[in-house]
């Protein structure tokens, strides 16, 4: 993700479904995510700060700290890879 | 629309599932609109086109000479429909038929019958061979690209920083991915005898396929852009299964060519995006695409659209482009008896 302003407006345009399945209405690419992934990007939508979202992650839940930053920073780098 | 029934013809009633032509799906956005009330004559070059059997989109069927047979011959055939069927807008729906249509409009128009086409300097503006020029005022790239007459090339273009694969284009039809000399070499001929020369070279760019359709008003104008991206594709190249996508870009690109070429008629642009996500222009198309029945299915028929403009009409605004709608082609058969074959082969035109 090159800035913030970018992972923004990605994570917003996402169309989410409860199910898994994820659209992208400006590449068309679509993919389906696990339930975990789903909580992470309705957290992604609500905020780009990567700690407040580890943090609300933490809430849910039982992880290490720094395994929860990884696994975040994975998915996101997934995505923006995938969404490029 | 007018009260009255409007007689529409349309060429490119072929319907290939490797190479469909556009012309059936512009007659299922015609027939299916509540907004039109009319005939459908199908004009083809082929008695085996299936459209000119599928009685829902087609009321009557044609048979043309080629464009190789000239301007006199076409036109001696377009004036003994007319006789019979009366046609109040014509819709040619195929590259190679285009250019003595354009060259021909005037006379068209003087019949009674009503186009809406660009101009043969539009229409040469947007050759394949003018790509860079067109990238450049699209503000996108544009993937290298020579015409060339000789086979001779493949073995030397490596001197020249060239690396396969490449893909090798009819000036009109046909692109094939080659990854050597002697591929390239097989396809430059076929092509050559299929569509004649120059044969067109372009450097190949991995990435995925974004095509907008829309209408130009002549004015600079782009009426109700409709945008996909290629989720399947034939062995040819061409989509067999898409969905709408919002790409402001695209969008932005279409709507400068658009505007720099004063574009009147239909077209279809074709990027590639890249894997660094950069946008290279692959095409102009100067017709509708085969895939014009998604502008149906997102409330932007631009077939109608054409239409009000051809019959000087302000065509309708349209709501904001729905993405997420897909398509998927398929294939089907239709059987009819053979005296239908019989009285194309025989008359020149389908019996019903």
């Amino acid at each position: 993700m090159d800035n913030l302003k970018d992972a923004k407006a990605l994570y917003h345009r996402l169309a989410l479904s409860e199910n898994g399945f994820v659209f992208d209405p400006v590449s068309g690419q679509s993919f389906t995510v696990n339930e975990t992934g789903i909580e992470l990007l309705h957290l992604l939508q609500q905020s780009t700060d990567l700690q407040e979202v580890q943090k609300a992650l933490a809430g849910i839940y039982d992880a290490q700290p720094n395994e929860l930053e990884r696994d975040i920073n994975d998915f996101t780098s997934s995505l923006s890879e995938l969404m490029s | 629309m007018p009260n009255r029934k409007l007689t529409v013809a349309i060429t490119g009633m072929n319907a290939k599932p490797d190479n469909p032509g556009p012309g059936l799906a512009v007659s299922r956005c015609l027939t299916e609109s509540e907004d039109f009330s009319g005939r459908i004559v199908g004009l083809s070059y082929d008695a085996l086109d299936p459209g000119l059997y599928l009685k829902d989109y087609c009321d009557t069927g044609y048979l043309l000479p080629y464009p190789s047979s000239g301007d006199d011959a076409f036109l001696d055939r377009l004036t003994a429909i007319h006789e019979k069927e009366h046609i109040d807008i014509f819709i040619p729906c195929l590259d190679a038929e285009l250019p003595s249509i354009i060259r021909l409009n005037s006379v068209i128009n003087e019949m009674g019958i009503k186009t809406f086409l660009p101009t043969a300097e539009q229409f040469r503006l947007r050759n394949k061979d003018k790509l860079v020029e067109l990238s450049e005022l699209a503000g996108i790239d544009c993937p290298r690209i020579e015409a060339i007459t000789n086979a001779t090339f493949f073995y030397q273009c490596q001197d020249d920083n060239w690396s396969f694969p490449l893909v090798v284009k009819g000036l009109f039809y046909d692109a094939r991915i080659v990854h050597n000399p002697e591929e390239a070499t097989i396809a430059f001929k076929s092509i050559a005898a299929e569509w004649g020369f120059p044969v067109l070279v372009q450097q190949f760019v991995k990435g995925e396929e974004y095509n907008l359709t829309a209408v130009g008003d002549g004015k600079g104008n782009m009426i109700g852009a409709v945008m996909m991206k290629k989720m399947a594709l034939t062995d040819k190249g061409k989509a067999w299964a898409g969905v709408t996508v919002l790409d402001e870009k695209l969008y932005d690109a279409s709507h400068q060519l658009i505007k720099a070429l004063q574009w009147r008629g239909p077209l279809e642009v074709e990027v590639l995006k890249d894997t660094k996500g950069n946008y290279n222009l692959l095409e102009i198309n100067p017709r509708f695409p085969a895939w014009i029945y998604l502008s149906h299915g997102v409330d932007r028929n631009l077939p109608l659209a054409l239409i009000k403009l051809a019959m000087n009409e302000k065509p309708q605004q349209y709501n904001a482009l729905k993405p997420g709608i897909m398509f998927i082609r398929y294939a089907q058969e239709v059987v009819v008896p053979i005296s239908k074959f019989e009285s194309l082969i025989v008359n020149g035109v389908s019996d019903r």
